[in-house]
């Protein structure tokens, strides 16, 4: 187990090296100077070159690079090019929404596919497995910020339970940040919620097939208990695996949504900071999501050797 | 199920058929502006309703149709251009450093939401329709490298490869000859999901604004657009949405009935 969480380390390592290298290269084609753009076009020249030296950017290519990644590892992201603000207070700031917003989604979107794909799979091929079904085969194919745009018209403006926008913020205490997060949420959860549906049926269904069921069933359990006590806990496995793609596309998929709620997250930031032309925002932001997404699949990697020793083996 | 392919083939032909009937003809011109006329119902005259400029919506969502299905198609042909011949080129080296080097440029791609992708290439280029088929279609790269890959080394393993090469031909012309036309099917599957997913990201993509840019329409904008006007015309918001909806539900059930009917294994069970 050791050597090969080694291996899987090396290459996670590996992996965040070239994707940093890689977003760092397309943010460097980039046309214009921010200092320039940062002080207009009438800009005198000696202005100009203290700016750039202040942004560190009179230095060569390859030493901004060991600077910035340098600067992520201690947790200092660099200075908005717009906001004179650094980089990583910007983003904790913003984290507090859209992390949030990505874990609630997720437990929604659990907490309905596990009940909805373990019935379609105990009534295989019956009209509530079907019904299940058309709905997962709807939930997928339905955009969730449109979603998001009819839960509001139902939700907000119709009935008036919730506000059709904006962060209530959590000082206020956890209630008010929550309730400011439950449509985004729900939007974001749906379509996955679908996807997951399907996954734990099938994965459900391939365990019903196995031989250890039937012994199950032979030593006197009922169908029920049988299902329960050794076709779900086994079903989980490939379950799980999904469960923590998921997340990374939640935490992208919550960029979309934000901006049918204007939630202040990661993904207005972004979008902010793309018309402001402030790159090193936008350089950092994609840094940290594509972080996550490499780091947890890291860690599932790691959770499935725990659970099933026989990948340990494979790479 | 046949009945899926059927279903799925009627609603993506009536989509594909509206994209191709805009392009000689639409019930009203889809730029012209009409004031008087804005933010009316669905009507005899105006069968899906006018915006908030008068445009005709059916004329718009038959146009949209075309950008939608344009940038899905051209990204999926990305992803099977590239994702195809790194597939059978990893399979046909297996274990090889180059095999590694494809997988684990894979892993690194997938890393990359298309989302993200997009983000990167708006930051640095501008928003357009050609950046979102771009970001669709590197990330399709992987999904096809991976499937093909995954197909072909079990075909390697077959007596008639194993014929094939005793015949003298080169791993690129076995490659070529015989494991391709063998994981066609799988693709044209996985070529069905993926033009859906493309339609859903290009809407997504559309609507923050990193996709198409007016006055070209595109159902994801009309959304964005309609935001602001929901509560007082609805219908804004509600026709493109169904349209991307039909569109992908039809893509989605056609994959699944192509599947079923392209797999004999499961045709044999059905008999």
């Amino acid at each position: 187990m050791l050597r090969y969480m080694l291996k899987r380390l090396m290459s996670l390592v590996l992996s965040l090296a070239v994707a940093s290298v890689v977003i760092f290269a397309v943010i460097e084609v980039a046309p214009g100077d921010p200092a320039s753009f940062m002080l207009g076009v009438n800009a005198q020249p000696d202005t100009l070159a203290a700016l750039r030296a202040e942004l560190g950017l009179d230095t060569s290519k390859a030493q901004r690079y060991v600077n910035w990644i340098g600067g992520m590892l201690r947790g200092d992201f660099g200075t908005s090019y717009t906001y004179r603000t650094p980089v990583s207070q910007m983003i904790a700031d913003r984290l507090w929404v859209s992390l949030p917003l990505a874990l609630y989604a997720l437990i929604l979107s659990t907490l309905i596919a596990f009940p909805a794909g373990i019935y379609a799979a105990a009534r295989r091929g019956k009209p509530g497995d079907l019904a299940v079904m058309g709905a997962t085969q709807l939930g997928i194919a339905v955009p969730n910020f449109w979603f998001a745009m009819m839960l509001v018209l139902i939700f907000a403006i119709n009935l008036r339970w919730f506000n059709a926008g904006g962060f209530a913020g959590w000082e206020d205490g956890f209630g008010p940040g929550l309730k400011s997060l439950t449509l985004p949420a729900i939007a974001l959860a749906l379509p996955q919620a679908a996807i997951l549906a399907r996954v734990m049926r099938s994965s459900l269904l391939d365990i019903l097939g196995e031989d250890f069921m039937r012994t199950a069933r032979a030593k006197g359990l009922n169908p029920r208990q049988a299902l329960w006590r050794h076709g779900v806990r086994n079903a989980l496995i490939p379950v799980l695996t999904i469960i923590g793609l998921q997340f990374s596309f939640l935490l992208a998929g919550s960029i979309i949504i934000e901006q049918v709620f204007y939630l202040p997250g990661l993904g207005r930031l972004v979008f902010q900071a793309i018309s402001a032309r402030d790159l090193i925002v936008v350089e950092s932001v994609v840094m940290l999501l594509v972080f996550a997404v490499i780091t947890v699949n890291f860690l599932v990697d790691l959770a499935y050797a725990a659970v099933d020793p026989r990948l340990r083996g494979r790479t | 199920m046949t009945r899926n392919l059927t279903l799925g083939a009627a609603l993506s032909s009536l989509v594909l058929l509206a994209a191709l009937i805009s392009f000689v003809w639409t019930p009203y011109d889809h730029t012209s502006l009409d004031i008087p006329n804005k933010l009316q119902s669905p009507n005899g005259q105006h069968w899906f309703g006018t915006d908030h400029f008068g445009r005709d919506m059916l004329s718009m969502i038959m146009v949209g149709a075309r950008t939608s299905i344009a940038v899905a198609l051209v990204a999926v042909g990305i992803g099977m251009a590239l994702g195809v011949p790194l597939g059978l080129t990893a399979a046909a080296r297996k274990g090889s450093w180059l095999d590694e080097m494809i997988m684990r440029g894979n892993d690194l791609v997938f890393a990359f939401p298309s989302l993200v992708i997009a983000i990167l290439i708006t930051a640095v280029f501008g928003a357009g329709a050609i950046n979102a088929i771009i970001a669709i279609g590197i990330f399709n790269i992987p999904v096809f490298a991976r499937i093909t890959r995954g197909a072909a080394l079990s075909l390697w393993e077959r007596e008639f490869i194993l014929a094939a090469r005793v015949s003298g031909k080169g791993a690129a012309r076995i490659s070529a000859e015989h494991i391709l036309p063998n994981v066609a099917n799988l693709l044209i599957v996985q070529g069905t999901i993926q033009f859906s997913l493309g339609i859903l990201a290009e809407a997504g993509l559309s609507y923050v604004g990193l996709g198409a840019q007016p006055p070209t329409p595109s159902w994801g904008r009309m959304l964005a657009d309609a935001q602001t006007m929901v509560s007082f015309a609805p219908h804004l918001a509600l026709i493109p949405g169904l349209a991307i909806i039909v569109t992908v539900l039809g893509l989605n059930l056609l994959g699944d009935g192509l599947r079923d009917w392209l797999d004999p294994r499961i045709r044999v069970a059905r008999v």
